[in-house]
């Protein structure tokens, strides 16, 4: 699946197969064709993907070859033990969590799930939790600072799941609820937008020591398309939504809202995905190092700290 | 987010149905249409005495609701917003502010302020719908925390009113994070044993009712108010049906389990202060 803006790509790359095709049935050499080719379809990628706009981004955190956050998690601690339920109402399946290790030291992942297929995608909700889910995530989050384990949360999602039941179980409470808690918790904390971070459905489970974005990923308080049929009456301004909202890595680090940003194989995590599992594994650790020796009273101050420091006002002294 | 819309209308009691006679000052009830002079109106707690409607108010009402002899010290009275992300749809959202400002004659969409309530020395954070429906940027978010400090540090009883169709979609993420700031700053009043009370009032919706709204030791709610996380319209979208009469109403929500109480305003004041009054020794 090619995007639009992959085009010369997949040009490139069709004229590539033929090549190949034509020399592979041994009439005429094209391996300088070939090479030439090669070179010029690293070149554009690179062009391309050097220079994605907001909207593009958001194209590519939703590709649905995208790593979701069991593929991480699977891939990463191998022994993973997948832990249910919120004890309450149900088990959500569009949030999910459990303890597994890397190299030896035991993590609580805690993550927004998507689905693949039609039927897969109905089972997590597309990736939308109920309140359940934030209860859930909560638990766990509690078992984990009980046995003293730092807490991995992978974010990908499109919203927090809105819809009849969802407010009868008070959605609002649930996302309020773990703000709140996970403020004040006791282990460290790592978020990683990994997909998708739209708005409180994202945040729920985002307040973190470190939240790192992946560089194809968005975070904000609304979709581009909600964003332009709220400001615009139309769906058709997502492009200028997504430029206006700054909701990209780049722009969220420069502007303090995020610690930092894990890049991504050349277009995109679904092209290479042990890469990008790597990446994240490796900034796991790294992060985990920075904050694990830290008191918990100075990790908990520091948590604040940076929160309360988010936002731009101006402040007249002079005025009365 | 429905605020955009209901913004463009003002708040309906201050501009389009109030009207000037040679008595002074007359409020028309936007339900049953009872005109009623402003005057007995403050009597009222600007409830219609005809029909029950609460009136949709601002800090400058709530404070002579709750504040005794409406003495109060405002805090962080200079706060305005800035435009981080220079932010432009049909529209620049500094245009949009500079025209709030005029129009609503208030800094931002909340104001914040300590003084007695019934002699007790309490801080209360109060909403504003007629700026920008109400929604939640930076100024909101930290005058809240600071306003939340300054209980914690005082050991003065919290109270926030909220009456915010959500978030501020202009300031982006600056606006979500405001959401993190504000319930971080509840947890540490929390420790201290600080109470916190919590006034839902029509509309709180969105990243409030996900944030310090619902986070009250007591979230006490006014009358039919509408009280959500996602918006009526985008749920109706959802699910492709009619909602149930009464869907996300302050009753819906004491059914739920979701809000302690529904105080009508004309006991509002005399109801936090006996709640206090149990909890708290100043
Ligand atoms: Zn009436």
């Amino acid at each position: 699946m090619y995007f639009d803006f992959e085009k010369p790509i997949q040009e490139l790359d069709e004229q590539l197969e033929k090549a190949k095709e034509t020399h592979d049935k041994g009439k005429i050499d094209m391996m300088d064709m070939i090479n030439s080719l090669v070179k010029k379809i690293d070149e554009t990628k690179k062009e391309i993907y050097g220079n994605l706009s907001g909207w593009q981004r958001v194209q590519i955190s939703r590709h649905q070859d995208r790593p979701y956050a069991l593929d991480y998690i699977n891939a990463m601690a191998p022994d993973f033990i997948e832990i249910h339920g919120d004890r309450n109402v149900k088990d959500d399946k569009a949030m999910i969590g459990g303890f597994g290790s890397i190299d030896g030291q035991a993590f609580m992942f805690i993550g927004q799930q998507k689905g693949r297929n039609t039927k897969e995608r109905q089972y997590r909700n597309f990736g939308m939790p109920n309140p359940e889910g934030y209860r859930k995530a909560l638990r766990l989050m509690k078992l984990a600072e009980k046995f003293n384990r730092p807490i991995v949360t992978l974010i990908d999602t499109p919203g927090a799941s809105p819809g009849l039941e969802a407010e009868e179980r008070g959605q609002g409470e649930a996302i309020a609820k773990n703000l709140m808690e996970m403020a004040v918790l006791k282990v460290p904390i790592i978020c990683i937008v990994i997909g998708e971070g739209a708005s409180g459905g994202a945040l729920g489970i985002g307040v973190g020591d470190k939240v790192l974005m992946m560089e194809n990923t968005w975070y904000s308080v609304i979709s581009p398309e909600s964003c332009s049929s709220i400001l615009w009456r139309t769906w058709d301004y997502k492009e200028k939504a997504a430029d206006a909202l700054k909701l990209t890595a780049n722009d969220m680090l420069k502007n303090g809202l995020i610690d930092g940003i894990i890049s991504e194989p050349l277009g995109g995590a679904h092209t290479d995905i042990e890469k990008a599992v790597s990446s994240v594994k490796k900034e796991i650790k790294k992060q985990y190092k920075l904050l694990k020796d830290k008191t918990v009273d100075d990790l908990i101050n520091e948590r604040i700290e940076k929160f309360s420091n988010m936002g731009v006002v101006n402040e007249d002294v002079a005025e009365h | 987010m429905s605020w955009f819309k209901r913004v463009s209308e003002g708040i309906t009691t201050k501009t389009k149905e109030k009207k000037a006679t040679p008595d002074g000052l007359w409020d028309k009830c936007p339900r049953c249409k009872t005109i009623t002079p402003h005057k007995e109106l403050i009597e009222s707690k600007f409830v219609c005495p005809t029909c029950d409607y609460h009136y949709k108010i601002g800090s400058k009402e709530y404070f002579e609701v709750l504040f005794d002899d409406n003495k109060f010290k405002e805090l962080d009275a200079n706060l305005t917003s800035g435009d981080p992300l220079g932010f432009v749809d049909t529209k620049s959202y500094k245009s949009r502010i500079d025209e709030s400002i005029k129009k609503s004659g208030l800094k931002d969409a909340c104001r914040t302020a300590v003084g007695k309530s019934n002699g007790r020395k309490i801080v209360i954070a109060c909403m504003d719908f007629g700026f920008i429906g109400g929604s939640m940027g930076s100024v909101v978010g930290e005058k809240i925390s600071r306003a939340i400090d300054y209980a914690r540090e005082n050991r003065h009883p919290m109270i926030i009113i909220s009456k915010s169709g959500g978030a501020r979609m202009m300031e982006a993420a600056f606006s979500l994070m405001q959401m993190a700031k504000t319930s971080a700053k509840l947890a540490l009043l929390d420790k201290e044993k600080i109470p916190y009370i919590s006034v839902l009032t029509d509309p709180t919706t969105g990243g409030i009712t996900a944030s310090f709204a619902m986070l009250g030791d007591f979230n006490i709610a006014e009358p039919e108010a509408l009280i959500g996380f996602a918006g009526p319209r985008v749920i109706k979208e959802t699910i492709g049906k009619d909602l149930p009469k009464g869907f996300q109403s302050s009753e819906f929500l004491l059914e739920h389990g979701f809000v302690d109480l529904i105080v009508h305003r004309i006991n509002l004041k005399e109801k936090i202060s006996k709640l206090l009054s149990m909890v708290w020794d100043d």
